[in-house]
């Protein structure tokens, strides 16, 4: 089976502090991958080297095959990364469909075009059109980003990555705030996402990791300590150990 | 150029730095600390200098000139900082160029309405004028030997404030995390009224110092507050010691160049030519050391937050 | 039609009333006022796309305008003199026709504003800030030193150049070539907003995590719409220069960079017509307080210092409300 998403040996220290210690694992094909750990454990720092927006001291980052360590973060998402961020990273002044045609004309390369109005452009309001839909803003797609609930701007991040039709997802706790209900519908919406693209998951909620992942992958100050499949990891002494402490 | 010529020269670019420093010190602790960047600092430096030739007109004492200079910058920032400068602190960067821009024209306008556009004379004072005979001969005014002092001083004394002192201690804390400090119970208003108030008083000190070498006038303080900028992009923000190299970096290659460059072309274009060109070149030569830095270190030689 | 498509016209319209009455009125001097205002909101066109809609402060955008002056004033000058620019490895001739001379001015300022954008763009915040500034001032010191064209005293062209078909001498046909140029600006900058390329550009303003996350490179988009910003800004240079038929290193200087930045807050940043609401209020301020205080900029300072800190929308947004979408 084919990776799609490979990290090799990725290392990133600040000073005497390893974030990041030889960090291997893989996305693969039509599956869900999540990314556990204690807080502290170096999850963010991970994900700034695979999204292209931290350099890592050493180790590779391969997207379907091609090295993309050298590449930026607009490279790499050209090249097909989508990535959702923890604190939602949105045009705040703009409407949902303003920010929905900001992932669409990245990934059509349409970001210089001078004349018409980005607006009339069909096929590029239909992308984010659609995918607004899917996740359920449909109907608030002339609302400004401020003007959503925190769960409606968890959605729209979503949105804007489903505008992408990426390789790969990266996404950096969806779930985050989110009450019952939504984490029940954000829960479909990815789960029925993996079939299009591979995700790699951050996340806490680990309800949500149990009922998705195919895969888990646990991360222990800068290491990763297990992985394997649900079962696997929830009968694991080492991750036992790190979460419950000694003794469990 | 003979070697006494270039001693001299070298040290006046000494000098130019160490007054580059008091201005650029100021403004890189108020950005580092309090996260703002205020163009009125060059109002400042101005302030100090009109009080200094006020106060010197009136009383004929240089030292007395000094202090009020002190004193009545570090008063208007500290009122500038509790009326203005408050309202700023979460603003974003263009708010806080716009608004001190606006008290650029109230400062000087007002100075303007109060002392009128003739420039004002500050004299160096007898103690201190003269040259003094240095080793090898070189003769070398007094007072400018006196303004190199005078910096070399305040850096130390300032390196001595951040690292050792309990406002020093605050001071690098607020660099690192504002709300974090104020949670522990600093009182971060005093504390920035403070930092504002040093500020504006070395700006002023550099002012009235700089005043006796030329003359003292509405305006004086822009151009050294962009230089100051210069410095702090060499240097890098929040850093002292960034602010003294650069300064240093700064006040040489200005000096320097405009006396080398001239007979540098003189070398192989003919007379007038070579002046001009040597000194258009060399009133580019501390934007295109800029320009270098940039490129190599986009965060300057000390720095790490912008 | 929306609030602010309101506002824009109305404002338009007057910007064109004033000087058609002051033509029928015989009040040359009025319609030399509103041409300032046209030439300065152009100056603030540019730099709104920058700053407005870019989140660029740039404090230095009067290099672009004295670059575009200069090469009006270098062009013309040499031409009244019968003096070629250069005749090694070809000759190039001085010119009086406004056409030429605008499109070099464009190109200069243009290549400025790409070699400043390239570097400056590589920083951000505070250093932006203060990089553009000294950029501002490294021309300002140049053209004072460079003795070939005026220096501190700067270059008199004496008379107005050339434009095809035109009296340009006649001040209301300055005013229409200039207010022409304002609207064709202003034409244009509107669909660049709307246009994908200020789309991403005013999102990346908001967020540039999230542009580069959608796969736009920021960098590209900013020093693009900086070296715009430069062309129109220096276009408003070579016209300034030729209103006044004189061009000195003032151009180049912080306060100008300054007050371009003024009109346009005070017109309210990033709104379309923002600019000319806030050139024609900088040209009534300054000639009725200047007439009545010589220390007029005091006021200023205050009117400046007020929006800033209670009126962020400037006019067009006191009077248009909130941006469309």
């Amino acid at each position: 089976m084919d990776s799609i998403l490979e990290v090799r040996g990725v290392s990133k220290s600040f000073g005497a502090l390893a974030a990041c210690d030889a960090v291997s694992l893989d996305l693969r094909a039509g599956e869900i991958h999540a990314l556990i750990g204690p807080n502290g454990a170096g999850k963010s720092t991970l994900i700034k080297q695979i999204a292209g927006s931290l350099a890592p001291d050493a180790g590779t980052v391969h997207l379907a095959g091609e090295d993309v360590t050298a590449l930026d973060v607009a490279a790499r998402a050209r090249r097909g990364l989508a990535r959702t961020f923890q604190v939602s990273a949105l045009a705040m002044e703009d409407t949902a469909l303003q920010n929905a045609m900001i992932g669409a004309l990245g990934a059509a390369g349409a970001a210089l075009r001078f004349w018409r109005p980005a607006l009339a452009d069909r096929e590029l309001r239909g992308v984010a059109e659609a995918a607004l839909s899917r996740v359920g803003l449909g109907d608030v797609t002339g609302m400004r980003a401020a003007a959503l609930s925190h769960g409606q701007r968890r959605q729209l991040e979503v949105a804007i990555a489903l505008t992408q039709v990426p390789k790969a997802y990266l996404m950096d706790e969806p779930m985050a705030g989110l009450g019952e209900t939504g984490s029940e519908e954000m829960t479909a919406l990815l789960g029925g996402l993996r079939s299009e693209a591979p995700i790699l998951l951050v996340e806490h909620d680990m309800r949500a990791v149990f009922a998705l992942a195919d895969r888990i992958s646990v991360l222990v100050y800068g290491r990763i300590v297990a992985t394997g499949t649900v079962d696997e990891i929830r009968a694991d002494p080492e991750v036992r150990r790190a979460y419950l402490g000694e003794g469990a | 150029m003979t070697p006494i010529l270039l001693v001299e020269q070298i040290l006046n670019g000494i000098q130019s730095g160490m007054t580059l420093f008091l201005m650029a010190a100021g403004l890189t602790l108020v950005f580092g600390v309090m996260g703002l960047i205020n163009l009125a600092h060059g109002s400042l430096y101005m302030i100090g200098a009109f009080a200094a030739a006020a106060v010197a007109g009136a009383t004929g004492s240089f030292a007395l000139a000094l202090m009020a200079a002190l004193a009545a910058s570090a008063a208007a920032g500290a009122v500038v900082e509790r009326v203005v400068i408050r309202r700023l602190y979460d603003r974003d960067h263009l708010d806080q160029v716009l608004a001190t821009f606006a008290l650029i024209l109230v400062f000087s306008e007002g100075t303007r309405w109060l002392f009128g556009s003739f420039p004002l004379y500050l004299d160096i004072p007898d103690a201190l004028s003269g040259p003094v005979t240095l080793p090898g001969g070189i003769e070398y005014p007094r007072y400018r030997l006196a303004i190199i002092a005078i910096g070399a001083a305040v850096a130390a004394s300032l390196g001595l404030l951040i690292t050792r002192t309990r406002l020093g201690v605050r001071i690098r804390a607020g660099e690192n995390d504002r709300e974090m400090i104020a949670a522990l119970g600093v009182d971060i208003s005093r504390l920035y009224t403070v930092v504002f108030a040093l500020g504006a008083g070395l700006a002023g000190l550099a002012g009235a110092l700089v005043g006796a070498i030329r003359s003292v006038q509405v305006g004086m303080g822009e151009p050294v507050l962009i230089l100051a900028f210069v410095v702090i992009v060499i240097g890098g923000i929040g850093s002292i010691r960034g602010a003294l190299v650069g300064a240093l970096l700064v006040g040489m290659t200005d000096t320097l160049g405009g006396v080398l460059l001239p007979p540098f072309f003189g070398l192989f274009m003919e007379g007038s030519a070579a002046a001009s060109l040597g000194s258009s070149l060399a009133s580019m030569l501390i934007y295109v050391l800029m320009a270098g830095v940039l490129v190599v270190r986009p965060s300057g030689l000390y720095g790490g937050r912008a | 039609m929306t609030r602010e498509t309101l506002v824009n016209i109305a404002l338009a319209l007057l910007l064109l009333a004033v000087p058609l009455w002051a033509y029928t009125a015989d009040e040359p001097f009025i319609i030399t006022l509103a041409t300032r205002a046209a030439i300065l909101a152009l100056a603030g066109v540019g730099l709104n796309l920058a700053l407005g809609t870019g989140g660029l402060v740039s404090f230095g955008h009067a290099a672009f305008f004295g670059v575009g002056g200069y090469a009006m004033g270098i062009l013309a000058s040499h031409a009244q003199g019968y003096v070629p620019l250069m005749e090694w490895p070809f000759t190039v001739e001085g010119t009086k026709s406004m056409p030429v001379i605008w499109l070099v001015a464009m190109l200069s300022a243009g290549l400025a504003a790409l070699g400043i954008g390239a570097l400056s763009l590589r920083t951000s915040g505070v250093y932006f800030i203060m990089i553009t500034l000294a950029f501002g001032q490294m021309f300002y010191y140049f053209a004072i030193s460079w003795p070939a064209y005026g220096g501190e005293d700067g270059l008199s062209i004496y008379v107005r150049n050339g434009f095809p078909g035109l009296n340009t001498l006649d001040p209301i046909q300055f005013f229409a070539l200039a207010y022409a140029l304002l609207m064709l600006a202003l034409f244009a900058m509107g669909r660049l907003a709307r246009a994908p390329f200020g789309l991403a550009l005013n999102a990346a303003r908001q967020s540039t995590e999230r542009v580069e996350t959608g796969g736009i490179g920021v960098y590209r988009l900013r020093l693009t719409a900086f070296a715009v910003s430069g062309v129109v800004t220096g276009l408003a240079g070579a016209l300034f220069a030729d209103l006044n038929r004189f061009v000195s290193p003032t151009m180049f200087s912080w306060q100008t960079s300054g007050e371009i930045m003024v009109f346009v807050i005070l017109g309210g940043v990033g709104r379309l017509f923002g600019p000319v609401a806030g050139a024609m209020l900088f040209i009534v301020l300054e000639h009725m307080l200047g007439g009545v205080s010589e220390f007029w900029h005091i006021w200023l300072g205050a009117i400046l210092l007020f929006v800033v800190l209670f009126a962020r929308g400037g006019i067009v947004g006191a009077l248009a409300g909130r941006a469309d979408g």
